[in-house]
């Protein structure tokens, strides 16, 4: 089997699978995708629910319909995948060549050498474990997405009276999926003020089906041994500590938690690659190369998205740099950090080499609570690059803004991404 | 009729029941849980004492010292995790040096080997995490780690592979006393015995009740725990204690023989034998005293907590002895360092049972196992020849551990496998890591699920099934 690539693409999820295409788009055939699970897909393919593609395609398709477009032109194009294929690590060896150690039944455990990867492996959820949830630990409690893949994939009936902690995205679908599963969803809890899941579920997925957001709460107690017999739920101060006496019990045989998406690095910090501590994902620059020069990363393992169309859109810029990077070489030229301010919790990118860019740059980011009336500015130094009013920003929504080249000419010093209240 | 009938399959009654395989004997464990090391052997401080804590002359003491010496080559025969890593009680006071001498003291009097007292900063200078307030400290250097779970599976097969039988999920309701022996009533039914060993853990007192009428009390204590990500693996590498001092005593902070980092146990006396709840004052408990001894950390790399419940009797030493009832033998009372002794234990109990049968020895017995391959730690040519030869050593299920599909049908497929989520867990690691079985589980229950035959929505995480006897 063949073990020498220009591009191997670590994850078939949308990020993968977009990177490859737009990959192969910029002439570059020499390339493969290695994907863990038996599917194209990744996460897509257990979201039965629809509301993806508004922004690619113009219309609503459920998760499996999106992951398959991608996956019918990956295959129309004739890219190269492997499944069953998981990645062990990724290092960088004295010509800059990288070595992609991989095994599966197949290939059995082999190391693979590529001018360039592009990480792409997505996400996890935080586990019970991470939350410091005193109690129990029966069977019953699942965070939602091994719940969500048990309903959805596997036909496992998970529970009948559920709790949901944590108000995620996946939190709010299964809510809605295990109410239509005939379950009694009884309670969403949500230790912030503010929930973390989109608008458009909290509206479609709780309040449609009358199931209570408990904003400021959190389980603080699990009760039975073997099987889950139910939760305390508590409500928090504004330091999130539970406040005595307001524990009230919620008898339920399942739990699931929504509590958080944690980008799945292992393999990057394995390599050397630098993380932003905010995101847990990567520090890249504007055309999403890492730390490690030709190791490039996108979707959800670089920053958590709340919309798959984003990742597409963003990944498919991280396979076109890669092939710039694999015909060019690394670009020449200064870069600018770029820097979250008032407000902002963090941006994508952290850097930008203005030399890269060809006609505008992306800039992510999210806020860091709910703003009513405020101004985005982008600014450096005294120079204004961007000011934009919004009527109200919330932290469960990824904004992105993009810059025209011609905007940054004179930049020379940091860029800030910040907040500024609006004059009313 | 059994020989003996063995009443619990944690780390102590396996080994028990391994040591009484050695000889000429027909005997039977009989466990409540589905699997073995269901109990106080799956939550504790996986720590290979070196004995100088307990009290000279007692049999805590010898016993300890006896289980330290056979580790190792225990671990290399029956292919489990262990690792010498040496230990520090750390002194956090300069008036409660004294006490640390006595500790050193008492070591000596056990006939602890290779113990020192060292200066703070020479203990810093051995562990760079360690905090300014530690004043001094004493270095075990024939402390160790090593994984309770493994260590209790392989005295549970080698066991099965030397004629042991295994009668899982069934719990023991009454014993009835007979002319030449002993009437056990399980919830799966009657077996006979002419001798028991009642290694019931939290429930010794209750299995003792059912056939003397001397009082016993089995004190649960509770002691929570968190573990750390591999992230924070390398943050100690020794076992670090904490010198008991009037304000409690203290927890410690370990790395474990995989690769975690360990923190706990609190210590607290209840009366619910299964209360194995974690509550926010103990974890609170645990981090304000982990700090103590080692800085900076972690805790936003908790992986998981759980709590463990130790066996406390009430005289201060392990009670292992005939009862008032010929050929009731009790192992009660097996707090800490119970692992430690296990197979110390083992070797007392079989001296004991001398008085009432005669122990012949086999000559065809196995002293070696195999373990369930960790393809983790093989090397490339070893794991290559593995996938060659099965192809599911090919597929990794447990992304965090890089556990293979191989390995999990080992672990299911072998003599005494599992039978649930956490059976495969204590086997392979599948489910150990950080992301806590979110990813494995689904594949875990379904290939559990093909090999029980029932659905994958019947799949248990833990806890006693039904039909499920082991006889060879």
């Amino acid at each position: 089997m063949k073990t020498s690539y220009e591009l191997i693409i670590i994850g078939g999820g949308p990020a993968g699978m977009a990177a490859a295409i737009a990959a192969k788009e910029a002439g570059c055939d020499d390339l493969v995708i290695l994907e863990r699970d038996n599917v194209l897909g990744g996460i897509l393919n257990q979201c039965i629910h629809n509301g993806f593609g508004l922004h690619t395609f113009n219309e609503e398709l459920t998760g499996p319909e999106y992951a398959e477009r991608y996956a019918d032109k990956v295959r129309a194009l004739d890219i190269p995948y492997e499944l069953g294929t998981m990645v062990l690590d990724v290092t960088k060896d004295d010509n800059n060549d990288k070595n992609v150690t991989v095994i599966s039944p197949e290939r059995g455990a082999v190391t693979l050498k590529a001018k360039a990867v592009i990480l792409a492996m997505g996400c996890r959820e935080r586990p019970r474990g991470a939350l410091n949830i005193p109690g129990f630990r029966p069977q019953g409690v699942y965070t939602a997405g091994t719940a969500q893949k048990l309903v959805n994939l596997e036909g496992v009936k998970v529970g009948k009276e559920v709790v949901i902690l944590g108000s995620g995205d996946i939190g709010l679908i299964m809510a809605r999926r295990m109410t239509l599963e005939g379950a009694k969803v009884k309670a969403v809890a949500e230790l912030m003020p503010y929930s973390s899941g989109l608008k458009r579920n909290i509206v479609q997925c709780l309040d449609d089906y009358g199931i209570p957001l408990l904003l400021s709460h959190t389980v603080v107690d699990i009760k039975g041994k073997e099987k889950l017999e139910g939760v305390y739920i508590a409500q928090v101060d504004e330091k999130n500590t539970p406040v005595a006496g307001t524990e009230e019990y919620y008898p339920c045989d399942t739990l699931l938690l929504s509590c958080g998406l944690l980008p799945e690095n292992e393999l990057s910090i394995g390599a050397g690659v630098s993380i932003d501590p905010r995101t847990n994902g990567a520090f890249v620059n504007e055309s999403l190369e890492t730390s490690i020069e030709g190791v490039f990363s996108c979707g959800n393992v670089l920053h958590v998205h709340d919309l798959v169309d984003f990742v597409s859109e963003e990944s498919a810029r991280a396979g076109a740099n890669a092939v710039r990077y694999i015909r060019n070489g690394e670009a020449s030229g200064e870069s600018i950090n770029v820097t979250p301010g008032n407000g902002v919790r963090y941006t994508v990118p952290c850097k930008i080499n203005k030399e890269s860019i060809t006609d505008s740059v992306h800039i992510r980011f999210r806020v860091t609570g709910v703003y009513k009336d405020t101004n985005i500015v982008i600014k450096s130094g005294d120079n204004e690059i961007l000011r934009r009013k919004s009527r109200i920003l919330v932290p469960s929504e990824m904004l992105d803004i993009i810059i025209k080249k011609e905007k940054l000419e004179n930049i020379t010093t940091d860029i800030n991404v910040c907040l500024e209240e609006a004059a009313k | 009729m059994y020989d003996v009938v063995v009443i619990g399959a944690g780390a102590v009654g396996c080994a028990c029941a391994r040591e009484l395989s050695k000889y000429r004997l027909s005997v039977c464990v009989v466990e409540k849980e589905s699997d073995v090391c269901e109990g106080t052997s799956k939550a504790n401080s996986a720590i290979v004492h070196a004995g100088f804590d307990a009290k000279p002359g007692t049999l805590k003491a010898r016993l300890n010292v006896r289980g330290s010496e056979m580790m190792q080559e225990l671990s290399e025969k029956l292919d489990f995790a262990y690792k010498r890593n040496e230990a520090m009680v750390l002194c956090f006071d300069k008036a409660d040096i004294p006490a640390l001498d006595e500790l050193l003291e008492k070591g000596h009097k056990n006939g602890v080997k290779e113990l020192e007292i060292v200066s703070g900063d020479k203990a810093r200078e051995l562990e760079g995490a360690l905090t300014d307030q530690v004043e001094a400290a004493l270095v075990a250097h024939t402390s160790a780690i090593v994984c309770p779970f493994e260590m209790t599976i392989a005295f549970a097969e080698n066991a099965y592979a030397n004629g042991v039988e295994f009668m899982l999920s069934a719990e023991v309701k009454s014993i009835d006393k007979t002319e030449n022996g002993f009437k056990i009533k399980t919830s799966r039914g009657e077996v006979a015995a002419k001798l028991i060993i009642n290694c019931a853990g939290v429930y010794a007192d209750k299995i003792h009740g059912m056939v003397s009428k001397t009082p016993m009390k089995i004190i649960p204590r509770k002691g929570e725990y968190m573990l750390l990500d591999k992230a924070a693996g390398g943050l100690v590498s020794r076992t670090i204690f904490q010198l008991p001092t009037k304000m409690g005593k203290g927890i410690l902070v370990s790395p474990t023989v995989h690769g975690n980092l360990l923190a706990g146990p609190t210590a607290e006396n209840i009366d619910d034998k299964e209360n194995t709840a974690t509550t926010s004052a103990g974890l609170n408990d645990v981090r304000n005293k982990g700090a103590l001894s080692v800085k900076n950390i972690p805790w936003n790399k908790v992986i998981t907590s759980f709590t463990g419940l130790r066996a406390v009797g009430e005289s201060g030493d392990f009670m292992i002895e005939e009862s008032d009832i010929a050929g009731f033998f009790d192992c009660a009372g097996i707090e800490s360092p119970g692992l430690t002794s296990a197979p110390a234990i083992g070797e007392y109990v079989c001296e004991l049972v001398k008085s009432r049968l005669e122990l012949t020895p086999k000559d065809n017995f196995i002293d070696t196992r195999k373990g369930v391959i960790h393809f983790a730690s093989l090397t490339r040519e070893q794991q290559n020849e593995l996938i060659n030869k099965e192809p599911a050593y090919g597929r990794i299920v447990c992304r965090c551990e890089t556990v293979t599909e191989g390995e999990i049908l080992d672990a299911i497929n072998r003599p005494l496998g599992a039978k649930t989520l956490d059976g495969v867990k204590r086997r392979t690691r599948a489910g150990m890591g950080r992301c806590q079985a979110g990813f494995c589980s689904p594949a875990t229950m379904a290939l559990l699920a093909d090999k029980l035959g029932c659905g994958i929505g019947d799949i248990k995480k833990t806890g006693s099934l039904e039909s499920e006897v082991y006889a060879k």
